[in-house]
């Protein structure tokens, strides 16, 4: 908290160079010139871009502007697919008062004096910079009217901006910023900064295209992959086969004679005594590096490669991690994490309990792009480039390994294939620089799809049994949930039902294993949720009731008479997500579909979804999805209704086909022939979003729209073929191990 | 090493690789054609996709020699249209297709490869033209809609 007000000033204040000073001396091949505007008769139309300016003046750390009015605005955080290299400016640009249209947005490289949180991860970035964001535009845009105000001699309240023009109405006199902005620069910015009212926002709650659009279809965007400087090599890893095994010896003679190979170096990205991040998760920090010249010859070299390994603990199986975890629950002991009334003697009352396991297996992350990292590293410093969602963290683990101070280590940003949460564990960017560093040049590190998708750092396994005692009317009276997972348990012991029901238990349980796991797209919410929505299906069932009636009657009570103070949530906006998807899907109005409801609450968001379901040659159809949304004001609807459905989709695919098993200690899947990915028949037909319009401050966005549609999906399934499904993957059972 | 003569978006190329070398990575390491992207390497996700004299083809799975002897003409995205106004590419913006937008230069070759063939493509012929074409951030229901305005587009021009 100390640091953000620390960075609050600074960024008000007028910043040197931004971007990132050391590696303006880079040069990147660029295969193509960079966009030009489309002119096309039908329908829609692309914006034109604007012309550069000959010269720009820095406003503050987010802002510069052009002698010709074209604005520059940074996006501060990394961008893996959220839609914040779009979504984040345009909330600079609404207080700063400008056209859409002029404005041109790039990518800041890490930067802890002037930017707050760089991190990608938690559905966070809009939330915890939404303030900032505006204050910043709001500043500059103070600066532009004082300089304007000078440079006319009127006060500065007889003036008034829009869409980058300062007016003084009483003399028809008026400026555009660009004729300001270098004067702008020497002006102090006031403590107090007015904020537009959001009612006359005239960019948030536009839907704007995504800025690197363009880019991205005409194949000019670059990602980490992609990049190439002058003289850089290409490095491949080589890692154990399996968890529990590290590198004994090898033999590189054969693999030197290969064509394009020129290095064979061992490396240690945990090297004893440096200090780690808890972003350094990573189960095989010693690897055998290759370097070469191109990047299929890295790849034939790794395959040719002659290693010994060693076992230094137990390769584990999938069907033992089953079995442990269910003995885990049965009969382990476990935390308690929450207790409310005395839920041992309202079961022992109950008129009728009702019991249920659910389980999940392991994931990986599989972003399309595959990890990858571009380093230079010498004595003096490193230059390093590449996706990440955690740089700052990168950068410290970077400078404990390299022995480098802090500010020698440059990290800037590319565009993402994905995150997922796979990019927050940053070990690809360590053995980056710590290749670099061993052969003395620049490399960019590329890994194969298989070394992705076997490397870790996993959606661990889950399996959780639920309890629910109902009274003779149909009225819950306890509930008990009890949680188990590899390396943590998935409960979340705040979240509702509790504090809807008087008598309540929640315990978890956790085994340990040398598989190396960590978060996923809305972590153990990613699994918790569908479990808890198709459990409370089945009690809602069992009392009589209908599913969306059941669990108002809880969110009534949960607004009434809350048990217990720590619940997480707000039962009004909880409920208020299922009554709208209740009418936009025509709930009570249902046909024959086979449908099912969930609703869920994470990353400060209220999402419900109603499923309808169809069965073609026995496989499960999704025909339509209905989806309400509570995330506070939408900053972006287009990007926002975007998210939503990848969200949707995601966790459709993940729930029918996700599953990665292992046998002793080996992922037994490491490409996308036998590891199964939703396609483009299996998503559903349709999907139509809502958003509730109630003016709160923006919450997450980018990963509340998943978890819930896991419980949806199970109950419609229910509903079409009469059998509850308890384990996924839903669509293959047996992968499950 | 070998040197092989190719036709990439209309203009003679010379590499020099073993000849067993996919396609995708003589455009991407060799040719600086980086909007072609790895996804797999063994021709089950489409990221690599280009046209070979006009048909989609997984470059991943394209050996330059055999390529070279067939003399069969390269397209990639970069070589669709300069400024994104391939009725394609337009359809695309309109819908505002791309998330991390990796997938994005598979899926729209394989798009204008599909609308080659089936210039007024159905549900069910959309779905089997694209299946091959992963989206790891799930935006197919906007593929979907945009293959269909781009089959419009594609009729009024
Ligand atoms: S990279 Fe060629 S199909 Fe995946
Ligand atoms: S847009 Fe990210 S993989 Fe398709």
């Amino acid at each position: 908290m100390k640091k953000l007000n620390n960075n609050r000033r600074n960024f008000l204040k007028v910043s040197a160079a931004t971007g990132g000073g050391l590696l303006l001396g880079m040069t990147w091949l660029t295969s193509c010139e960079r966009e030009v505007a489309i002119e096309e008769g039908t329908g829609f139309k692309m914006p034109p871009r604007p012309d550069m300016p000959d010269r720009w003046s820095e406003v503050n750390a987010f802002v510069k502007i052009g002698e010709n009015g074209v604005v520059t605005i940074y996006s501060p955080n990394p961008e893996i697919g959220q839609n914040v290299k779009t979504s984040m400016p345009m909330i600079v640009a609404e207080e700063l008062d400008v056209d859409w249209q002029n404005v041109v947005v790039e990518q800041a490289g890490l930067d802890t004096d002037n930017f707050n949180s760089q991190l990608a991860g938690g559905s966070q970035s809009i939330r915890k910079n939404w303030t900032i964001l505006r204050q910043t535009g709001a500043a500059a845009r103070y600066l532009l009217v004082a300089a304007a105000a000078e440079s006319l001699g009127v006060p500065v309240a007889e003036l008034r901006t829009e869409k980058g023009i300062i007016y003084h109405d009483a003399s028809g006199k008026s400026l555009g910023y660009g004729e300001v902005a270098s004067a702008a620069a020497g002006i102090e910015v006031p403590e107090d900064i007015q904020l537009k009212d959001p009612k006359d926002f005239t960019i948030i709650g536009q839907g704007k295209k995504n800025v690197d659009a363009l880019e991205i279809v005409t194949g000019k965007a670059v990602y980490g992959i992609d990049l190439q400087a002058e003289g850089t090599l290409i490095a491949g890893i080589v890692h154990p086969p399996a968890f529990g095994m590290e590198l004994k010896s090898f033999n590189a003679d054969e693999v030197k004679q290969m064509p394009g190979i020129r290095h064979v170096v061992t490396i240690d990205a945990k090297p004893g005594g440096a200090e780690m991040q808890w972003s350094d998760v990573n189960a095989f920090p010693q690897l055998i590096a290759i370097v070469g010249d191109k990047t299929w010859q890295v790849f034939q070299a790794k395959k040719a490669l002659k290693v010994e390994w060693t076992t230094t603990s137990a390769g584990e199986f999938s069907a033992d991690h089953r079995k442990e975890l269910k003995e885990l629950i049965e009969s382990g002991k476990a935390d308690v994490a929450r207790r409310d009334g005395d839920p041992e003697q309202a079961f022992e009352d109950a008129d009728h309990i009702v019991e249920a396991t659910y389980s999940a297996p392991f994931l990986p992350h599989n972003t399309m792009e595959p990890m990858n990292f571009f380093a230079d590293v010498n004595g003096e410093r490193a230059l390093l480039n590449g996706p990440i969602q955690t740089p700052e963290y990168l950068r410290k683990t970077v400078s404990a390994v390299t022995g480098l101070a802090e500010e020698k280590v440059d990290i800037q940003l590319t565009r993402m294939g994905g995150g997922f949460g796979r990019r927050l564990y940053g070990n690809f960017g360590v053995e980056a620089a710590l290749i670099s560093k061993a052969i003395g040049g620049p490399v960019k590190l590329v890994y194969t799809r298989e070394d992705d998708m076997t490397q870790g750092t996993y959606r661990p396994d889950y399996l959780v049994k639920y309890r629910a005692g109902l009274d003779a009317e149909g009225k819950l009276i306890a509930f008990h949930v009890r949680g188990a997972g590899t390396n943590g348990s998935p409960v979340f012991a705040n979240r509702f039902p509790a504090g809807a029901v008087e008598n309540y238990l929640a315990e978890n349980l956790s085994r340990e294993s040398n598989i190396s796991t960590g978060a996923w797209r809305a972590p153990k919410s990613n699994f918790i949720a569908g479990a808890e929505q198709a459990f409370l299906d089945e009690v809602a069932e069992a009392a009589g009731k209908d599913p969306i009636d059941f669990r108002l009657e809880l969110f009534d009570r949960a607004i009434a008479d809350p048990v217990g103070e720590k619940n997480d949530y707000d039962a009004e906006r909880y409920a208020g997500v299922l009554k709208e998807v209740r009418v936009k899907s025509g709930w009570d109005e249902s046909g024959n579909q086979h449908r099912g409801v969930a609703a869920y609450y994470c990353h400060n968001s209220y999402v419900a979804q109603v499923l309808d379901l169809s069965l073609k040659n026995n496989r499960p159809q999704v025909d339509r999805v209905v989806c309400a949304v509570d995330c506070g004001i939408v900053v972006n609807p287009e990007g926002a209704v975007n998210q939503i459905e990848g969200g949707i989709i995601d966790g459709i695919g993940h729930a029918l086909y996700g599953a990665l098993t292992f046998a002793d200690g080996k992922p037994e899947q490491e490409n996308y022939n036998t590891y199964r990915l939703i396609r483009h028949a299996e998503a559903p037909k349709k999907i139509e979003t809502h958003f509730v319009d109630n003016g709160i401050a923006p919450t997450g966005l980018g990963e509340p729209s998943l978890p819930p549609i896991m419980g949806a999906l199970a109950n419609a399934m229910y509903k079409a073929t009469g059998k509850r499904v308890y384990d996924q993957p839903f669509a293959n059972p047996t992968l499950r191990g | 090493m070998p040197t092989y003569q190719l036709k990439v978006n209309g203009q003679p190329r010379e590499v020099e690789a073993t000849s067993e070398t996919p396609l995708l990575w003589i455009l991407r390491d060799d040719l600086n054609l980086v909007g072609t992207k790895y996804g797999c390497g063994i021709g089950s996700c489409g990221a690599c996709t280009v046209h070979l004299d006009g048909v989609a083809m997984r470059s991943c799975q394209t050996p330059v020699g055999k390529l070279a002897e067939s003399g069969q003409a390269v397209t990639t995205i970069e070589g669709l249209s300069d400024d994104g106004s391939h009725p394609v590419q337009r359809a695309w913006l309109e819908h505002d297709v791309p998330q991390c937008g990796y997938c994005q230069s598979g899926q729209i070759m394989s798009a204008v490869s599909l609308l080659q063939n089936s210039p007024q493509p159905s549900d069910a012929e959309i779905d089997a033209g694209m299946s091959g074409n992963i989206c790891r951030c799930g935006t197919y229901v906007r593929i979907h809609a945009a293959v269909k305005t781009a089959a419009k587009l594609q009729a009024n021009s």
